[in-house]
Parts: C-alpha cells; structure tokens; sequence
C-alpha cells in the first residue's frame, strides 16, 4: 500500500530524475519529435515541487495525487500534461477505495490509453506503464525490467503522437514518453528501497 | 449570439493569424483563441484553453485545433467546463472558415456539422 511518505520521497525522486534526464529526454524527441519533451517534463516537475510546497502533500493521497495531476495539465506545454495530467487523476480517483500500487498503475494505464486513444505497441509511454502495471502485480518490477520496457519501444513504427507523422522513420528510437515514464516508475522504486 | 468559436494552436501567431482570416467573414460570431501555452511558448495547455473557453461569451463553442495534444487538453477541458463544447477533427483552417462563415449567416448546426464532415482529416 501505498503512504504519504513514500509518495513523498517519490515525487521528489522523480523531480531530481528528470532534472538529470532532461538533455538525454529532449534529445530522444529531437529525433522522432519535437524536442520538447525534457523542457515539458521540467516544468512538470517544477510544478509538482511548487504545489507541494503550498500544499503539503497529506494521509490524503486522492488529494495528493490530484494536486499533481493539475500541476502537470496546468503547466506542461505537451502531449506529456494530458497524457500525465490523466493518469494522475485516475490513480486519484482510485485512491479513495485503493491505494495498491499495482492497481494504481493499471488504472492510470487505462486512463492514459483512452486519453489517448493508444493501444499496446503504438510506441507510446502506454507501452511502459500497461506492462509495469503487470509486473508490479507479480512483484517483478525492477530497474532492469523498467529498461527492457523502455527499450522495447525502439523497433516499433509510431502509431499516435508526433512521431507517428514519421512513420517508418520512428523505427529504431526509443519513445521519450517511454523514457520519462521509465523514470517515474524508477524513482517510485528508489523511494521504497 | 449563442454560438461561438474557439480556435485552439501550438503557436499563437498560427491562432491569431486565423482569427483575423475568419473575421473577415465572421464579424459577428463571438473568437477567442488559445494559442501557444500560458507562458506564451509553443504547444497547449489546460490554463490556456480554460481562459479562452471562459472569455468566449457564447455559451456553446465551436472549436477547431491543430495537433493531438491539443485536442487532449481540449478533452479534458470539456470534461470540466459548463459550456457545451463541439470539438471537430477536422482541417483546421477550412473547418473553421466554413463554420465561421456559416454561423454569420445563422445556418443552423446540424447543417453546419454536415459541412465539415467532408473537411475531418484527424
């Protein structure tokens, strides 16, 4: 189950992650995108850093997780702040009833690919977060299967987002939605250690 | 007037330069636009396209954007806004000419609707 502290240190974890990733993050969405994405998800998590610090995150984590979803729909200039902006509203909807943290993958999953109208291997981050949702289930969620997932979106052909403008061309690089979500799911991982 | 139209870009120089096309044929029908992000910086977001949902002063919208993300943002921005929204994925430019151009001549929405369905490209 998931508590106020964990979800505390994960944030931050996630805030220091993608401050380090930003340059390797906007130079994987040069390639098939818009070179944007680094940029976005800092503002994202600058944001996340500023409403925490108005509002202290609480034993209320529905409130928590939706005081992070406004501040990443309110701030990321990005397919990345709807698409994030959603799975963190879902997961607050979930967690009212359930603060399992499979089960909050697996509803942000879902929330994310009607968001997105994304299905498996469109070469989306949806192609990390529906397998992780799984794995979390079984216990398998590590740094190195957070990589596999996150690699294994290189020999897919885009299917939604800017890169599917591409088309054949996106073959051979890994999806920076992906990336970023890789390293979501890693600092939830270093917050628990 | 009831209807109204938004305009939602990634670049607001895209956005207002359509408003000005629009215009032209449409000076009556209430325009507001959301184009680039809040800080004035290319792409869309819920801030943006929430202000220009409320400064509209009709209550039902016509809206037309660009690229997918602003149609997310839009999506969402719908789920919340207590205006009635109709989001079309269609040409950007002609879409909301044709619609613009329509409304000045208080063409009725079914018939508006059935115009732009040729124009979905999205």
């Amino acid at each position: 189950m998931l508590n106020v502290e964990t979800l505390t240190k994960w944030m931050t974890n996630f805030e220091n992650r993608i401050t380090d990733q930003k340059d390797h993050l906007t130079e994987l969405d040069r390639v098939i995108g818009d070179s944007d994405h680094g940029s976005n998800m800092e503002r994202g998590v600058n944001a996340i850093k500023a409403a925490f610090e108005k509002t202290p995150p609480t034993d209320d984590l529905a409130q928590d997780f939706k005081t992070i979803a406004m501040a990443m729909l309110s701030k990321v200039g990005g397919a990345s702040g709807p698409l994030y902006g959603t799975a963190f509203l879902e997961m607050a909807k979930l967690a009212k009833t359930d603060t399992d943290f499979g089960d909050l993958v697996e509803a942000a999953a879902k929330g994310i690919a009607k968001r997105g109208q994304a299905k498996p291997g469109d070469k989306t981050m949806l192609d990390v977060w529906a397998p992780a949702a799984d794995l979390i289930k079984q216990n398998k969620l590590t740094d190195d299967a957070i990589d596999k997932l996150v690699e294994a979106t290189k020999p897919m052909t885009a299917k939604r987002g800017r890169a599917s403008y591409l088309g054949e061309k996106s073959v051979g690089h890994i999806d920076p939605g992906a990336a970023s979500t890789g390293e979501l799911l890693k600092a939830y991982l270093d917050a628990r250690a | 007037m009831a209807m109204g139209i938004l305009l939602v870009s990634h670049v607001p120089a895209i956005a207002s330069g359509l408003q000005t096309l629009i215009k032209q044929v449409a000076k009556d029908v209430p325009i507001t636009t959301a184009g680039g992000t809040s800080d004035g910086k290319i792409g869309t977001d819920l801030d943006h396209i929430q202000k220009a949902i409320n400064d509209n002063p009709a209550s039902e919208l016509l809206v037309f954007y660009d690229l997918g993300s602003a149609k997310m943002n839009l999506d969402i921005a719908e789920e919340v806004s207590d205006k009635q929204m109709h989001v079309y994925d269609v040409a950007f430019v002609e879409g909301a000419y044709a619609a613009a151009a329509l409304l000045e001549a208080n063409v009725a929405l079914d018939k508006i609707e059935a115009q732009l369905k040729p124009l979905k490209v999205k």
